[in-house]
C-alpha cells in the first residue's frame, strides 16, 4: 500500500477564484447553443434542391422553428468544451458500484463502424444481410454457452427492457398454463434494483418483499415462507446488489419450481461470474445480460445499452419476435409472431446491432479464458479494496468475501459531521468519480465500490490510499475538506432541490 | 490479455493482502457444484488484428447502403452524417462516462441533454421533451402508458397508418399490462375516419405523420375530437428530417409527440441503437417517463444543469414509478443534437427540401413505368408504389441487379393482402444516377 500522501490543507477561501471570463485555465465556460447560434448559420453545405412542384398538401411549415445553427469550427469548439466538463473511465478510476465502468476497447468502436454493419438497413432483403444475421447467431451462441441456457431473446434495448422481456415471457407462460387469474405476485428482495419492482408493477403484478438475512443474502427459508399459490415468480439479482453471492440460490430455484413459479435472475452483476459459473446451473428461468456492463459496450453518458435475455426451455417458446432460425444454408429472421407462441414484439426492428458487434468483439478478444479472467480480476480487485479499507470503514454485513463490488455503510462516519454524500463529493476534489452512494437502499449511507478488472494495482493502491486519507480526515474532524466539496471541479454542489421545485427543462428566449 | 493490467505478481500480492490463497477461494459462497471445472466450449482469445479480420469477413457478406442505389426506409433512413459528429461522440468524456449522477463532474452531458431537450421541443412544437428513449417504437409505447396515467383510462386507438412494428410493440405491452388497444385496418391512402371512432372511453389516439405509407396527415381535426372526449392525441413520426419542412405536430394540437431520431446524426446500424424522441405539454410533466435534465445553480451561484424530477423514476419510486426505464440513449441523443446544431434551422430546412425534391423527382419518373403506380397524393421523402406481382420478389430481383429498392409492405404486414405494395424512400444521398438505376432495374424486374 502507498504511503499516505501529504495532508491536504483546506483552502482558506471557500469561494471559487473569480476571472473576467469565468474560465479557469483549461476549464472553460460554454454558453448554450441557443445563446451563440444563429438561425441562418449552418455547418453543413447542401445543394440547391431541384425546382419541383411540392407534394406536401397544405401541411408545409409556415412558421420558423427557432433552431440555432453553428458553423463546423464553432460546433467543434462547443462540444469539445462541454466534453471537458465530464469525468470518464478513460480519464480515471470510476468505481460506480452496480454500473461496471470497465475499459471500452477502441477496436470495438472501429469494428462497429465497418460499413457492412453500421451502414446496413434493418429492412433490406435478408439475403443481403446474411453476415449480420450470422453475427447475431454467434453472439447468441456465446450468451447461451456462458449461461447454460436454451434460448436467447436478442431484441431488448437495455437492462430494464430485458427485465420487461423476461417477465413478459413468464406472464405468457403462466397464461398458457391457465393460471393468470391466480398467479399475480412477484417476490422481490428489498435490496433489488428499482427496475425490478417497476417492471413487475408495469405488468400488473403486485410485489411481495422478501426479507434478507442478517448476512445480506436471501435465505431459501424466507422464500418458502413468502411462497403461496399466488406467486408467479421471484426476481433476484445474483451476485446481489450488496456485492454478495446468493449462497442458497440453488435451493431458492428449487423452491420456486416446486411451487410452480419462475425464477427471473437480474443479470446486472453477471460480470462477477461470467466464465466461472453458469446461471443455468443455478436453476434460473430467465436473465438479462447488460452488454454495456459485462461485455463492455460504452455507457455513453447513459446509453445506449443492450439487454439480451437468456431463457430456459420452459420459457423459450414465448420469446419475442424477431428471432433467427436456420433455413438450409441461409439464416432467416422470423419477424411475425402469428403461428408461434411468441409473446409479441418489444421494439421495432431487431435490437441493438451496434452493441452486438462491440460485445462480440469483446468476447472474441477475450476468449473463454479471458472472460473468466476478467470476472476473477474484478472480484479480486473488489476484495483487495475491501481488505485495504476494512480497518477504517465499516461493512454492513461484517467483513466477508464479496464479489465484484464491495459495500460499505456510514456507521464509521457517525459523529464526524461528514455524510456519505460529503465523502463522495470530497473524492471529486481528489480526482475520482465517487462510488455509488445510498444504494442499495437497505444499507444506511451505502457506498458501493466496483473497481472492475481494468485497474492496475498501482491505480488501486492510489485509490485506496486516497480513501484512507479522506477517512482519516473525516475522523479527525477536518470537516472543511467535506462540507464545501467539491471545490476543484467544473461546478460546486448543484442545487437539486431548486431544479425539482422550479423545473426549467429547456431554454427559452429572455423576455423582451 | 491486452485489456487486463494485473500481472500474476500483482494478483499474488493482492491475495496476500486479502488473506486468501487463491482467487478461487473468493468464490467460496457459490455452491461448489455450480463452479465450472473445465473451460467452456468457446474459442480462446484473439489478437486485435484477428478480431478485425473475423468481423471483416462477416461484414463482407452484407450489402451496405452506400454500395448500392438505396431506397430503403420504413422507419430508418440513410442520411449523410458529417464527420465531425462521429468524431465528437467518440470523445472519451462522452463515450466512456456514465449517467450524469454527479452533476459537478458531468456538466458536459447534462448541458447537451438540456440543449437536446430544447431542440426536440422546438422541432415537435411542444413545451417540454425528455432526455431521450430507446427508440421511436418504445417511445410510442411509453406515450400510450403515459396517456393512460393522465386520463385514468386504459384504451388506446391506433391509426392504420402507424408503423406496424410500433403498433405491435404497443399491442404487446398493452396485452401483457392488461390494457385495451384497438387497431384500425392498414390505411394505404390515409382515408380512415378516426374522428368517428373517438369517444370518451379512449385514453389516446395514436397517429403517425408522415404515415407508414408515406402520406402526410393533418392532425387538427383528430386533436379536436380527442380533446372533446378527454382523450390525448399522440403524434408519431419515424423520419425526423420531415419536421424541417412540415407543420409541427404540436401546432396541429398533439398532446404527446414521439418519434424516431435516427435520421439525424445516427447510422442505420441494422436497426439499433437509435434514439427515441419524446415531447409533451408542461402540464403533463410529472407523468413523463425517462430522464430529464434541468437548470439550476451551484453553490457559487453559477448556472448548472442536473438530472431532475427523479421522484418519477424507478430508482426512487420503485413499483410506483412512471416507467421501468433506467437508461436513455445518451450517445445517440448526442449525435442527434450535434448534427442538428450543425444543420441549424437553415440547414435542416434545406435538407428537408432536397429530400422532398428527390422523392418528387423519382415519383415523376415512375409515371412512365408501366405496371407500377405511385399511390400517394402527398408525401415527404417516401411513398407507396403499387407494382404488378409480388413486391418482395421484386425487391430480391432488383437487389440482384444491385439496387436496394425499398421495403415490401408484406414484410411488416404479412397476410394483409398487400403483397403488391412497395415502400420507396429517397434522401439527399440519392443522385440522378441512382434514380435512373432504380427505374431501369424496376422495368427489367417487373
Amino acid at each position: 500500500m502507498l504511503d499516505r500522501p501529504a495532508v491536504v490543507e483546506p483552502l482558506d477561501d471557500d469561494k471559487t477564484p473569480a476571472t473576467f471570463t469565468g474560465n479557469r485555465g483549461l476549464d472553460q465556460e460554454e454558453p448554450l447553443i441557443f445563446e451563440i447560434g444563429r438561425l441562418d448559420a449552418t455547418g453543413v453545405d447542401i445543394d440547391d434542391p431541384a425546382p419541383i412542384a411540392t407534394r406536401l398538401g397544405a401541411l408545409e411549415r409556415n412558421a420558423p422553428i427557432g433552431l440555432p445553427g453553428l458553423t463546423e469550427p464553432e460546433t467543434m469548439r462547443h462540444y469539445v468544451r462541454l466534453s471537458r466538463k465530464n469525468y470518464s473511465i478513460d480519464a480515471g478510476l470510476y468505481p460506480l458500484g452496480s454500473c461496471t465502468m470497465k475499459h471500452n476497447p477502441r477496436s470495438n468502436e472501429k469494428i462497429a463502424r465497418f460499413e457492412g454493419f453500421a451502414d446496413l438497413h434493418p429492412l433490406q432483403p435478408q439475403s443481403t444481410a446474411q453476415g449480420a444475421l450470422e453475427l447475431m447467431q454467434i453472439l447468441a451462441d456465446w450468451l447461451m454457452t456462458l449461461t447454460n441456457m436454451q434460448a436467447v431473446a436478442m431484441s431488448p434495448k437495455a437492462g430494464a427492457h430485458g427485465e420487461l422481456c423476461g417477465m413478459m415471457a413468464i406472464k405468457s407462460a403462466i397464461a398458457a398454463r391457465g393460471e393468470s387469474a391466480t398467479r399475480n405476485v412477484v417476490l422481490i428482495p428489498q435490496s433489488a434494483h428499482g427496475t425490478n419492482p417497476a417492471t413487475a408493477a408495469l405488468l400488473g403484478f403486485s410485489v411481495r418483499v422478501v426479507p434478507a438475512a442478517a448476512d445480506g443474502t436471501v435465505r431459501a427459508e424466507a422464500v418458502k415462507e413468502a411462497l403461496a399459490p399466488d406467486v408467479a415468480a421471484i426476481m433476484l439479482t445474483n451476485p446481489n446488489t450488496c456485492g454478495l453471492f446468493e449462497r442458497e440460490i440453488v435451493d431458492i430455484a428449487d423452491a420456486m419450481h416446486e411451487a410452480g413459479g419462475y425464477f427471473y435472475c437480474d443479470g446486472a452483476n453477471f460480470n462477477a461470474i461470467a466464465g466461472v459459473a453458469r446461471p443455468g446451473d443455478f436453476g434460473i428461468d430467465a436473465m438479462h445480460i447488460n452488454l454495456h456492463k459485462t461485455f463492455s459496450t460504452p455507457h455513453g453518458g447513459g446509453g445506449p445499452g443492450a439487454g439480451p435475455v437468456v431463457l430456459s426451455e420452459r420459457l423459450a417458446p414465448f420469446a419475442p419476435v424477431p428471432f433467427i432460425r436456420r433455413n438450409g444454408d441461409a439464416l432467416e429472421l422470423v419477424e411475425a409472431a402469428e403461428g408461434t407462441q411468441s409473446f409479441g414484439r418489444l421494439t421495432a426492428f431487431h435490437g441493438q446491432m451496434g452493441m452486438f458487434v462491440r460485445a462480440l468483439a469483446y468476447m472474441l478478444a477475450h476468449g473463454a479464458d479471458g472472460v473468466a479472467q476478467a470476472s476473477k480480476d474484478a472480484v479480486l480487485s473488489a476484495n483487495y479494496v475491501r481488505a485495504s479499507l476494512r480497518d477504517v470503514m465499516t461493512q454492513p454485513f461484517g467483513d466477508r468475501i464479496c464479489m465484484h463490488e464491495v459495500l460499505f455503510d456510514d456507521a464509521w462516519l457517525r459523529g464526524t459531521g461528514v455524510t456519505t454524500l460529503d465523502f463522495a463529493k470530497a473524492m471529486i476534489d481528489e480526482g475520482y468519480h465517487p462510488m455509488t452512494i445510498y444504494f442499495p437502499l437497505v444499507v444506511h449511507g451505502a457506498m458501493l465500490i466496483e473497481p472492475t478488472e481494468s485497474e492496475s494495482k498501482a491505480s488501486l493502491d492510489l485509490f485506496i490510499a486516497t480513501l484512507r486519507d479522506l477517512a482519516r480526515s473525516a475522523k479527525a474532524g477536518e470537516v472543511a475538506r467535506f462540507g464545501p466539496a467539491p471545490r476543484l471541479a467544473p461546478r460546486r454542489r448543484v442545487d437539486e432541490a431548486l431544479a425539482a421545485r422550479k423545473p426549467v427543462l429547456r431554454w427559452t428566449p429572455a423576455a423582451a | 490479455m491486452r485489456y487486463h493490467p494485473l500481472s500474476e505478481a500483482d494478483r499474488n500480492a493482492m491475495l496476500a493482502t486479502i488473506g486468501v490463497s487463491s482467487i478461487e477461494a473468493l468464490y467460496a459462497d457459490a455452491p461448489r457444484a455450480t463452479l465450472l471445472e473445465t473451460p467452456l466450449d468457446l474459442p480462446s482469445g484473439k489478437s486485435e488484428l484477428d478480431v478485425e479480420r473475423f468481423f471483416a469477413r462477416l461484414a463482407a457478406r452484407n450489402m451496405p447502403a452506400s454500395r448500392a442505389p438505396f431506397f430503403v426506409g420504413a422507419g430508418a433512413y440513410k442520411h449523410h452524417i458529417p464527420a465531425s459528429v462521429d468524431h465528437l461522440i467518440q470523445r472519451s468524456e462522452f463515450l466512456t462516462s456514465y449517467t450524469p449522477y454527479q452533476p459537478e463532474i458531468s456538466q458536459g452531458t447534462l448541458q447537451y441533454l438540456f440543449e437536446f431537450q430544447t431542440q426536440v421541443a422546438l422541432l415537435t412544437g411542444m413545451e417540454v421533451a425528455n432526455a431521450s428513449m430507446y427508440d421511436g417504437s418504445t417511445a410510442t409505447a411509453e406515450a400510450v402508458l403515459m396517456a393512460h396515467r393522465v386520463t385514468k383510462r386504459r384504451k388506446a386507438l391506433l391509426s392504420g397508418g402507424l408503423h406496424p412494428h410500433y403498433a405491435e410493440v404497443v399491442r404487446t405491452i398493452s396485452r401483457l399490462a392488461e390494457d385495451e388497444v384497438e387497431t384500425m385496418a392498414p390505411d394505404i391512402g390515409a382515408a380512415e375516419d378516426l374522428v368517428a371512432r373517438i369517444d370518451d372511453t379512449l385514453s389516446c389516439v395514436v397517429v403517425q405523420t408522415p404515415d407508414f405509407f408515406g402520406n402526410l396527415r393533418d392532425l387538427t381535426k383528430i386533436a379536436e375530437a380527442c380533446h372533446r372526449n378527454g382523450a390525448l392525441l399522440i403524434a408519431v413520426f419515424t423520419e425526423a428530417v420531415s419536421l424541417g419542412l412540415l407543420k409541427s405536430p404540436g401546432a396541429m394540437g398533439a398532446d404527446i409527440v414521439v418519434g424516431e431520431g435516427q435520421s439525424i446524426g445516427n447510422s442505420l446500424n441494422f436497426g439499433g441503437p437509435y434514439v427515441g424522441l419524446f415531447a409533451t405539454r408542461h402540464e403533463f410533466l410529472r407523468q413523463m417517463p425517462g430522464r430529464l435534465a434541468g437548470e439550476s445553480v451551484d453553490a457559487d451561484g453559477r448556472r448548472s444543469y442536473v438530472l431532475t424530477l427523479s421522484t418519477r423514476e424507478q430508482h426512487i419510486r420503485r413499483d410506483k414509478a412512471t416507467s421501468n426505464i433506467c437508461t436513455n440513449s445518451g450517445l445517440c441523443a448526442l449525435a442527434f443534437t450535434i448534427h442538428l446544431t450543425l444543420l441549424g434551422e437553415a440547414g435542416l430546412t434545406r435538407l428537408a427540401r432536397i429530400n422532398h425534391a428527390n422523392a418528387v423527382l423519382l415519383a415523376q419518373m415512375l409515371k412512365d413505368v408501366p405496371k407500377a403506380e405511385v399511390l400517394n397524393e402527398t408525401f415527404f421523402n417516401e411513398f407507396t408504389l403499387r407494382v404488378e406481382g409480388d413486391a418482395a420478389a421484386l425487391v430480391e430481383k432488383m437487389a440482384a441487379r444491385g439496387v436496394l429498392a425499398g421495403v415490401p409492405v408484406s414484410r411488416l404486414l404479412p397476410r394483409a393482402g398487400l403483397d403488391d405494395l412497395l415502400l420507396v424512400a429517397t434522401t439527399e444521398v440519392n443522385t440522378q444516377e441512382d434514380r435512373d438505376a432504380f427505374v431501369a432495374a424496376l422495368k427489367e424486374s417487373l
